[in-house]
């Protein structure tokens, strides 16, 4: 596994202790990356991390301020500088799913604090680190660094129930597409992904009676992903 | 001179005095900092995040209020964590300036402090009451939460507000390794990392774990700066020699990159790629092999940042300096205001001498003469009484 592009890479997730985000950090791993994942809850970061020995679990809240630079400083910290980062932590905005017109206003923004303004903030105070491994790889093929977000068809169709969240996915796209294009220059690539109906807590909160016979794993999300990331981190002729 | 007192990286009027080889001056405002750099030039700048250096807790064996601030390590290795140099203070903290800071409780090698959920010991003492070696307990990644949960960026009575870490992380911070903010960069921004490019001047970094300015006591002062650590990109290495070759100028943004490239480049084998200790002091009698210019904040006469500009300038030339930047104004301290200095005959290399230059902007003026005119055409100067009246 270790001919993968992604061995010695260093890689930094949201959201890592369940749903996609757990099952990226080990699907990296196992490409020989090295990974350091951040999530809220700390028990559940101690049992990832022991259960994956060489990750590293970081404590901190994307949606609050005060831990975006605790976060940046101990993914720098443990990783020794930053090729990848995935923006996956989630907020589905109201639960049970509320209409719109029946959905507070503080639980639209409490979406909109993790799910845009949180990964804006994180992938702003990590921009240093993966701006220098893009300047420090050398050669004509760099293919720079990568920071994907993770999105949602919610945040293309207008699904009734879901507007808190598809709206605040829908900035986080176009907050991707405008970033790649801002920090193309910069050998920094920005990406967004729609990992499909998985069967994660997220989607159980969401839908909690849905069969999740119907819904994908999220490893075998994680492993499309990881091929998005191998194919755009693969040093090409034209690079970045 | 006076302290800049708010946190503001990148404030409107900041203000650049540039002097040129030749000890001309001109005044600008720091955010046309790019119209003084042509294109083949390279800028380098410290990409370090700042630590939250400072410390809070007790002493335990006397049950004493103790503020440690971390101020050296010995590499820059991410697992190399355990040990740091450290200047301890008794109660009270930044608020009180550190002339006036009551001394530690008195320390002991094996005595234990509790820095919020941080547990460290006292392991050498070094010569100073207040300078100890200090060994944290646990695993790299516990120190690391540790530090980023309890610990505060170092500051001083000038800026009263608490400091945050985004107040002292320049644009480009990456690793976690610097004392103080590199604040040189604070003038960095991804604008003017485009225009940069788009004018075909390079931008390189190096990593380099800048240390205490000051500590408050003149004794431990005299000792600054300490060995810092630092780190040189391969890709920096190259970018450094390709501009020389080609006849552009190396411009360090601050003191610190100075430092590391200086340092690097005073070995045996040259500007080579990978992880140095910057030992030496540059001042009055040091030779400059790398650097062409520097871009710095202001100092006071008598601080280790003003002695490194003596590498740059006569004395006589750096009076003048002075006399201006008093005259006129100019803020001091990491949130003040800048100076871009080209290096005159005293840091004039004995190998390759300036002559083997090209005037890349083909006005056949110097690099001086160039700027100005561009800048006053775009009147944009900023003559001393208008920097006045816009204080």
């Amino acid at each position: 596994m270790n001919t993968s592009t992604l061995a010695g890479m260093r890689a930094a997730i949201t959201g890592g202790t369940s749903g996609l985000g757990l099952a990226l950090v080990r699907a990296l791993q196992e490409r020989g990356a090295q990974v350091a994942f951040v999530a809220r809850d700390a028990q559940r970061v101690r049992r990832v991390a022991a259960e994956l020995p060489g990750t590293h679990g970081i404590v901190g809240d994307i949606a609050d301020k005060a831990d975006t630079h605790r976060i940046a400083l101990q993914v720098n910290a443990a990783l020794g500088g930053l090729d990848l980062l995935v923006n996956n932590a989630s907020s589905l905005g109201p639960v049970p799913l509320a209409l719109l017109a029946d959905t507070d206003c503080e639980d639209l923004e409490a979406a909109l604090a993790t799910n845009v303004v949180g990964p804006f903030r994180l992938t702003k105070a990590l921009l240093g680190s993966l701006a220098a491994a893009a300047r420090e790889q050398r050669g004509p093929r760099r293919p720079g660094a990568l920071v994907v977000n993770i999105v949602s068809d919610a945040a293309v169709t207008p699904y009734a129930g879901w507007g808190a969240y598809g709206a605040s996915k829908a900035a986080l796209a176009q907050l991707s597409r405008i970033w790649d294009e801002e920090l193309r220059e910069h050998g920094v690539q920005v990406l967004s992904f729609d990992p499909g109906d998985m069967d994660t807590p997220l989607h159980a909160l969401a839908l909690p009676d849905a069969d999740p016979a119907t819904l994908k794993r999220p490893a075998e999300s994680a492993r499309e992903l990881v091929a998005l990331i191998e194919s755009a981190l693969t040093p090409t002729e034209t690079g970045a | 001179m006076k302290a800049a007192t708010t946190p503001s990286q990148r404030p409107r009027d900041a203000k650049l005095l540039v002097v040129g080889a030749n000890g001309r001056m001109q005044y600008a405002l720091r955010a046309r900092l790019v119209d003084f750099l042509r294109t083949g030039d390279l800028l380098v700048a410290n990409d370090a995040a700042t630590l939250p250096a400072s410390l809070t807790g007790i002493h335990l064996r006397s049950g004493l209020p103790i503020e440690v601030r971390l101020a050296g390590r010995r590499s820059l290795a991410v697992d190399d964590l355990r040990a740091f140099s450290a200047i301890a203070f008794g109660a009270g903290d930044h608020r009180t300036a550190t002339e006036q800071r009551p001394p530690p409780p008195a320390l002991a090698v094996g005595d234990r402090l509790a820095l919020g959920p941080l547990r460290a010991v006292v392991r050498r003492t070094l010569g100073h009451p207040r300078l100890i070696e200090l060994a944290f307990d646990g695993t790299p990644d516990a120190i690391w939460a540790g530090l980023a949960r309890h610990g505060r960026p170092v500051q001083y009575a000038h800026v009263a507000q608490p400091l945050a870490l985004w107040d002292v992380w320049t644009r480009v911070a990456a690793q976690p390794v610097a004392f103080e903010p590199p604040s040189a960069g604070f003038v960095l921004d991804w604008r003017l990392l485009h225009t940069l490019a788009a004018r075909g001047v390079g931008f390189a970094t190096l990593t380099h774990a800048a240390g205490l300015s000051s500590t408050g006591d003149a004794a431990l002062d005299a000792r600054l700066p300490f060995d810092e650590p630092y780190r040189l990109p391969a890709a920096t290495v190259q970018a450094v020699l390709a501009t020389r070759h080609a006849g552009g100028r190396v411009i360090a943004l601050g003191t610190t990159v100075t430092r590391a490239l200086e340092h690097a480049a005073s070995r045996r084998h040259g500007l080579r790629a990978g992880a140095g200790l910057a030992t030496q002091r540059l001042g009055a009698h040091s030779r400059l092999r790398v650097v062409d210019a520097i871009v710095s904040g202001t100092h006071e006469p008598g601080s280790s940042h003003r002695e490194l500009l003596r590498a740059f300038a006569s004395d006589a030339v750096l009076a003048r300096v002075d006399a201006v930047l008093l005259a006129n104004g100019y803020l001091t301290h990491e949130f003040g205001d800048s100076v871009l200095i080209e290096r005159g005959d005293v840091g004039r290399h004995p190998v390759a001498p300036r002559d083997h230059r090209h005037d890349l902007l083909g006005t056949g003026q110097g690099p001086i003469a160039g700027a100005s005119a561009r800048a006053d055409d775009a009147g944009d100067a900023c003559h001393p009484t208008r920097c006045d009246t816009a204080r």
